[in-house]
């Protein structure tokens, strides 16, 4: 075989990033990591959770909180997805899950979305009343209370969570059970692209037990980043 | 399936006993000429499918699926070992363009699938896998012969199904079957609990259809034809990519066309071999780590690439960095997470291929003015011709046995190969003019897919059509059980053994990047595999030298049956050319002293 050796044949100039997309020299810009919070819903069914963090894991997608449970629609279950990644680490992990044959919409909430999170803490009982005022502080609900600990459950979005967890630190945390993070859509748009939001929801469907789940009705209005 | 005395004892009673927790039930089943059960209703959803053959190994808890099949139209081909089943209804997949099915039993059998399964996910070949499963009150249990075959299996099929009810299970397999060549198509699996099997239903199921939501529009978006079109119009060095995708989506006809009516030079890929003719003028050929040099070249300094049905693995693009670095990207594919996956997409076009490269086609106002362009490809063509020397004195050289075989074969012969050296040189030294020809484990890279991959080929084939196995010697050994198979069904296929007594692409890189340290890559001990041939009952030839090449070329194509060439070629000889691992394309080294 002749022709010319690698080094003296003719080499393009222009480059690509590591994520395949060509280099612009004017913007230059790298991806950086956002916070995305992805709603998916699904079939529920068995094995559906675990094909969709087994997606996740398998692409070293870092999930930072994964909730589930069921929706209005009979047969129908909502996972919301929390990830830390660059725009299309979050596009290729929205895309991935539809591929999903029990996926049936996906969703990414826009940052003005409704989130929730749920912590139940236990806390040392010698200060009842300081407890009980800290609670009632973050307009949480004591759900416990003996001579050596108390319970208490708190809601509302990741910051006040947050902030909460460190005011009863004082108390001296024995024990703590955080939900991660669940989200809905403001107002009338879908959570996910298509879903009729109140479709089959019927008269009895609201008062079942995922009142659990839909913490945020309590906690909607007050806490925005 | 080897197992420890104690469980053995235990498989006996298994193979014996059909089912010791339903003997009632099992007894009425066996009993009946064809019973109402859950198996049976498994076996008439893939006869409703159009199922002809199906490839497996028996065992305890698939038995009651295999009585069904007993009075079946459908032919059942017992192989050696499931890892051959599966491969072997890939390979039928490939070549009939419909699903391709396998059977195992539990445990151990649907364990040995895995390897074909995992194969069949990365290629995209649709294939539809049916694993038998302990009965339901024991899943979980740990019981004799249990895995988790949908655990398992999840990340490497397209979907799973895990069978609970004797009623639905015909409408399940059905709908495996359906959805594994739906879209993109893709290996599904079906896990059958023996109670699931032997229940009882009296429904018929439904006709094969995959979920309403897992079928594709196969027209894109008007908008983004369009805008693929305009770039495309005003290329000066536009460049065709064919991937496996416009052979799996039938779209070599609308390929054709559209390289041929606009004048557009046309790469493949390697899983595209044959979407394209490589007779053509218009074709380079292959490109990636051992494609044409001409490919690759092109592929550098193309301004417009229109890559159909390609997921531009790593193997093709080296380092993305340098990958067509200069190039609007068209890329058109019918799964939308495969678009700027690996490399961006400037203007992605979601749809079938031949849909939408007729919609590309309608859209195009005017050709791309590429007179220039096509000339410089063809001095890219003279300069990096693919080449090699032969010296009677001389071992012969692997190169010289492939292009005998593709000249005294027809252009519609099927060309299935292991994994290795062998591989590259059966791509890179056959001329390939047709689809579905070239059978080959491309993504995953299986070593031992050629001699089941070959059986498999022949019976989706004609009988008129020539099957050719090049296979290496270290890669046909992983499989060689198969031969039995191939015996005892009287396949004419033949195996050709590229036999340099190393597992060469290992020594390869060891040469190349490992100071020629040869740690676990030398197979002096190789049996000779013309005496195994005859062993198992199949014809064996062996060639050491030039002159016997043509002799028994033509022998070994005419001997009706399996037969198997042992080739000892030259040991030293190397793959070239080779981008090196990472690399960007146009630097691909020609000889060792250019990596």
């Amino acid at each position: 075989m002749a022709g010319p050796r690698p080094d003296e044949r003719p080499q393009p100039t222009a480059r690509r990033n590591a994520q395949g997309i060509k280099v612009d020299p004017d913007a230059g810009a790298e991806h950086r990591r956002r916070t995305a919070v992805i709603s998916a819903l699904v079939e529920h069914e068995p094995g559906v959770l675990s094909r969709v963090s087994g997606l996740f894991s398998r692409r070293q997608f870092n999930i930072e909180s994964l909730t589930v449970g069921p929706t209005t629609v009979e047969g129908h279950a909502r996972i919301t997805l929390v990830v830390e990644e660059t725009d299309p680490g979050i596009d290729q992990a929205k895309k991935q899950l539809l591929k999903l044959t029990p996926v049936i919409a996906v969703g990414e909430l826009e940052s003005d979305a409704v989130r929730a999170e749920l912590v139940l803490l236990k806390v040392r009982g010698t200060e009842p009343d300081k407890v009980h005022a800290i609670t009632e502080m973050y307009e949480g609900r004591t759900l416990d209370a003996g001579p050596r600990t108390i319970t208490v459950q708190i809601t509302g979005d990741e910051r006040k969570i947050d902030d909460a967890v460190d005011a009863f630190r004082q108390f001296g945390i024995i024990e703590i059970a955080r939900t991660g993070q669940t989200a809905l859509e403001r107002g009338d748009s879908p959570t996910t692209p298509g879903e009729e939001p109140g479709h089959s929801a019927g008269g009895s469907a609201t008062d079942e037990p995922t009142d659990d789940e839909t913490t945020t009705d309590e906690s909607t209005p007050n806490y925005d980043d | 399936m080897s197992e420890s005395a104690e469980p053995a004892v235990d498989a006996t009673d298994e193979e014996v006993d059909p089912d010791p927790d339903a003997t009632g039930e099992a007894g009425a089943a066996t009993a009946a000429a064809i019973p109402e059960n859950g198996a049976a209703a498994v076996v008439a959803a893939l006869e409703s499918a159009g199922v002809e053959t199906a490839f497996g190994v028996q065992g305890g808890a698939i038995m009651p699926v295999y009585d069904a099949l007993y009075g079946s139209s459908i032919d059942h081909v017992t192989m050696a070992h499931e890892q051959g089943a599966a491969h072997a209804a890939d390979a039928y997949g490939v070549v009939t363009g419909t699903p391709g099915v396998c059977l195992a039993t539990s445990g151990p059998g649907a364990t040995n699938l895995v390897t074909g399964i995992a194969d069949a996910s990365m290629d995209s070949d649709a294939m539809l896998a049916l694993t038998g499963q302990v009965p339901s009150d024991m899943v979980g249990s740990d019981a004799f012969q249990e895995t988790d075959t949908t655990g398992v299996t999840a990340p490497i099929t397209k979907h799973n199904y895990f069978a609970s009810d004797s009623t639905t299970v015909g409408d399940v397999v059905g709908e495996a079957f359906a959805l594994s060549e739906t879209g993109r198509p893709g290996p599904t699996l079906v896990d059958l609990p023996k109670d699931v099997s032997f229940g009882e239903t009296d429904r018929a199921p439904k006709p094969p259809e995959p979920p309403a939501r897992s079928k594709p529009d196969p027209e894109a978006d008007p908008e983004s034809v369009d805008a693929a079109a305009r770039t495309i119009a005003r290329a000066e060095k536009p460049l065709c990519l064919f991937g496996g995708g416009v052979i799996k989506g039938n779209a070599t006809d609308e390929a054709r066309a559209f390289a041929r009516e606009h004048g557009i030079p046309v790469v493949t890929t390697m899983p595209g071999i044959g979407s394209f003719p490589e007779d053509d003028d218009l074709c380079l050929s292959w490109a990636g780590m051992h494609g044409t040099g001409y490919a690759n070249m092109a592929i550098s300094h193309t301004d417009c690439l229109i890559a159909v049905g390609t997921r531009f693995d790593d193997r093709l693009t080296g380092g993305v960095e340098t990958f067509a670095p200069g190039a609007d990207v068209v890329h058109v594919d019918i799964d939308p997470a495969e678009i700027s996956k690996n490399v961006q997409a400037d203007y992605p076009v979601v749809g079938d291929a031949g849909t939408v490269l007729d919609q590309i086609d309608a859209a195009l106002d005017r050709s791309p003015d590429a007179g220039e362009w096509r000339e410089q490809c063809t001095t890219w063509r003279d300069q990096y011709p693919m080449d090699y020397a032969v010296d009677p004195d001389e071992p012969v050289k692997p190169q010289f046995v492939v292009e005998a075989y593709d000249a005294a074969t027809d252009d519609d012969a099927i060309v299935t190969t292991g994994v290795g050296q062998h591989q590259m040189w059966a791509a890179q030294y056959w001329t390939y003019t047709e689809p579905r020809t070239f059978v080959s484990s491309h993504g995953l890279g299986t070593m031992g897919y050629g001699l089941p991959g070959a059986i498999g080929a022949r019976l989706a084939a004609d009988d008129d059509r020539d099957v050719v196995c090049f296979d290496g010697d270290g890669s046909f050994l992983m499989t060689i059980q198969e031969l039995s198979v191939a015996v005892r069904e009287n396949l004419d296929v033949t195996v050709v053994v590229l036999n340099n007594e190393y597992i060469g692409m290992v020594r390869q890189w060891q040469d190349a990047f490992f100071e020629g340290r040869h740690m676990a890559s030398e197979y002096d001990w190789m049996p000779e595999f013309d005496k195994l041939a005859e062993a198992f009952g199949a014809r064996g030839f062996r060639v050491d030298e030039y002159d016997e090449v043509a002799d028994v070329v033509a022998e070994s194509l005419a001997y009706d049956g399996p037969s198997v060439v042992d080739v000892h070629v030259d040991p030293r000889e190397n793959v070239y050319p080779m981008v090196s691992s990472g690399g960007a394309n146009g630097e691909f080294a020609l000889t060792e002293d250019q990596l």
